[in-house]
């Protein structure tokens, strides 16, 4: 069985669009005040997926400008990526709660 | 097996885990976790992708095994500098590095999108658009936030302004819009110094719009250009034909200015009152003399009045954070408690650098998240309280936010610590805040000052109440 990628276009996309938005709004919504920094920090991480996108381009690079801006590309997406990450980690180890815990 | 299947459905599982676990890092109880399952996510997204390799653009074929290994080197050393730099950073530090991190990833997604351009590789006008728009969003991005972290950081002190400023960065606003249209209108096939000049001109303007911003209202911008580079990604993963980085994107895109709205209101200001107007400025305006005195009270002294009070309100701010005293504050917390006081931490939306920062430095020194309060929910809880404490807390705690209209920070929601029997307010000096608003709280009848490094007051504090035996 062959399978081939589908190309997300037009409308289907649109709903993607739409439904992410949603999702990101409804997450943050409810959101006590404690958590905004490390939340921003761990969205900050997530869009460090772009990382993904720059090694496609870089692996699909057919000139020299190509493979330098991808290589930057490639460089700065893994340093989203990885800081966020280590950054939120260590902001999150931090809450813990006294023994018993009042607030859910 | 199919390695475009294996890809799509890695993606599938790394937007499922992304959105599981950006969910359980919005409750204490589960965030720990949340960062970690997100994390699992990004790793499984990164391994597929070098399933690329596997088949790549015929154009591409001749440069395979160079491109793999300069991804491996940038993969790397990505890696390496962020994973360190982000171990090493202290936590008073973080704000700025978050808006490093995010500068970075603008300029990754800044960087698709100029491959794309110049590589005239996308060709419908839908795609075009949104590689255009992706494009300067990145770009802005990066160079804005390059320039909030080094305002955070200390390396850009003064503020950029002149007269004509929003007309020049309006016209250069203008600019880059006809060249993205002039772009898309000639379906991509324009000359490659039209791209640079585009790009170079996107990365200006981020310069441009920062540069006015002053530093208390960066946490705002620095959410406001997380959003940005989420939106950024979101339009590349469209390009790209990439859904993991098309949800990723559109749902940072939208928490964030979800995020950046929140924190604006919780300065009761709007976005475009930051980004447009200049509040940090209003420091040069003469203010009206303030009535009445400072009046020093030595720690020692105030330490015990505490020890015999029967509930305390702590209002932290980020002079705490610079002092290094939340250890010593929290040692302080504990004799209290041992003592039967009730300690309660007050947190205003914005005492620290960003929200929620001040939780973060409080819960790096072991202070439990269930004595500490938000603002509306603790705000009614001062008049009740025998002594109130300041510590390195200016803007947020001066009642001219309540009462004076010709104050600059009039309207912003306040702590009621005014309300307390007794405040106390730790302070190095006689200085004005971070607004440079001078603050009528120090100068109220019920308020003594204790002027002293925070950590060498805390010392005193605790060596007071020490002294005084008994407890335990």
């Amino acid at each position: 069985m062959e399978y081939t990628t589908t190309i997300l276009t037009g409308f289907v996309a649109l709903y993607i669009f739409m439904l992410a938005a949603f999702t990101g709004f409804e997450i943050i919504g409810r959101v006590p005040a404690i958590l905004h920094t490390p939340l921003m920090s761990g969205s900050n991480f997530i869009h460090g997926i772009v990382v993904v996108g720059a090694l496609w381009a870089l692996l699909n690079a057919a000139s020299l400008p190509e493979q330098i801006i991808g290589f930057i590309g490639v460089l700065l997406g893994a340093g989203n990526a990885a800081g966020g990450y280590v950054v939120t980690e260590r902001m999150l180890q931090m809450f813990k709660p006294s023994g018993k815990s009042t607030k859910e | 097996m199919n390695a475009a299947l294996l890809i799509d459905a890695s993606y599938f599982i790394a937007a499922f885990l992304f959105i599981y676990g950006l969910k359980r890092m919005s409750s204490p109880l589960t965030a720990r976790s949340g960062i970690v399952v997100a994390g699992a996510g990004m790793v499984l997204a990164v391994l597929a992708s070098f399933l690329y390799t596997l088949d790549v653009n015929d154009a591409a074929k001749p440069f395979l095994s160079t491109n793999l290994t300069l991804a491996i080197i940038a993969l790397a050393l990505g890696l390496g500098w962020a994973w360190r730099s982000g171990k090493k950073v202290a936590m008073t530090e973080m704000p700025q590095m978050v808006a490093l991190y995010n500068g970075m990833g603008g300029g990754a997604a800044a960087a698709i999108a100029a491959i794309e351009l110049i590589g005239y590789k996308t060709h419908s006008s839908v795609s075009l658009t949104l590689a255009v728009l992706g494009g300067v969003i990145g770009a802005v991005s990066l160079s804005g936030s390059l320039i909030a972290w080094a305002k955070l950081d200390g390396r850009i002190n003064k503020t950029l302004r002149f007269s004509g400023l929003q007309a020049v960065n309006g016209s250069l606003l203008l600019l880059l819009l006809a060249i993205g249209a002039y772009i898309v209108w000639h379906g991509g096939v324009v000359a490659i110094p039209v791209f640079a000049l585009f790009f170079v001109l996107a990365l200006v303007y981020g310069v441009m719009m920062t540069m006015p911003i002053g530093g208390a209202d960066m946490p705002v911008v620095i959410s406001l250009y997380n959003a940005f580079t989420g939106l950024a990604v979101g339009f590349e993963g469209y390009v790209l034909n990439n859904p993991a980085l098309m949800i990723a994107g559109m749902v940072v895109g939208s928490a964030g200015s979800l995020l950046t709205l929140l924190m604006a209101k919780a300065m009761n200001r709007s976005v475009a009152n930051v980004l447009f107007s200049n509040f940090g400025a209003a420091g040069d305006e003469e203010q009206g003399e303030m009535e009445g005195s400072q009046k020093p009270v030595d720690a020692g002294d105030a330490g015990i009045n505490m020890r015999y009070a029967t509930k305390v309100i702590i209002a932290p701010g980020y002079g705490l954070a610079v002092a290094q005293a939340q250890h010593k504050l929290y040692e302080l917390v504990k004799l209290l408690q041992d003592a039967d006081v009730e300690v309660k931490f007050a947190i205003h939306p914005v005492a620290g650098r960003m929200p929620g920062h001040m939780n973060v430095l409080l819960a790096e020194a072991g202070v439990p998240y269930d004595i500490i309060y938000d603002m509306e929910d603790i705000n009614n809880e001062f008049k009740e309280a025998d002594v109130a404490i300041v510590i390195g807390a200016n803007d947020t705690v001066n009642p001219a936010a309540r009462s004076n209209k010709s104050s600059p920070i009039y309207g912003m929601p306040i702590l009621n610590v005014d309300q307390a029997k007794q405040v106390y307010v730790v302070k190095r000096g006689q200085g004005k805040g971070y607004s440079g608003v001078e603050n009528a709280l120090f100068y109220a009848d019920n308020t003594q000052m204790v002027y002293g490094d925070a950590q060498k007051v805390m010392v005193s504090m605790i060596q007071a109440i020490k002294s005084l035996g008994g407890g335990h």
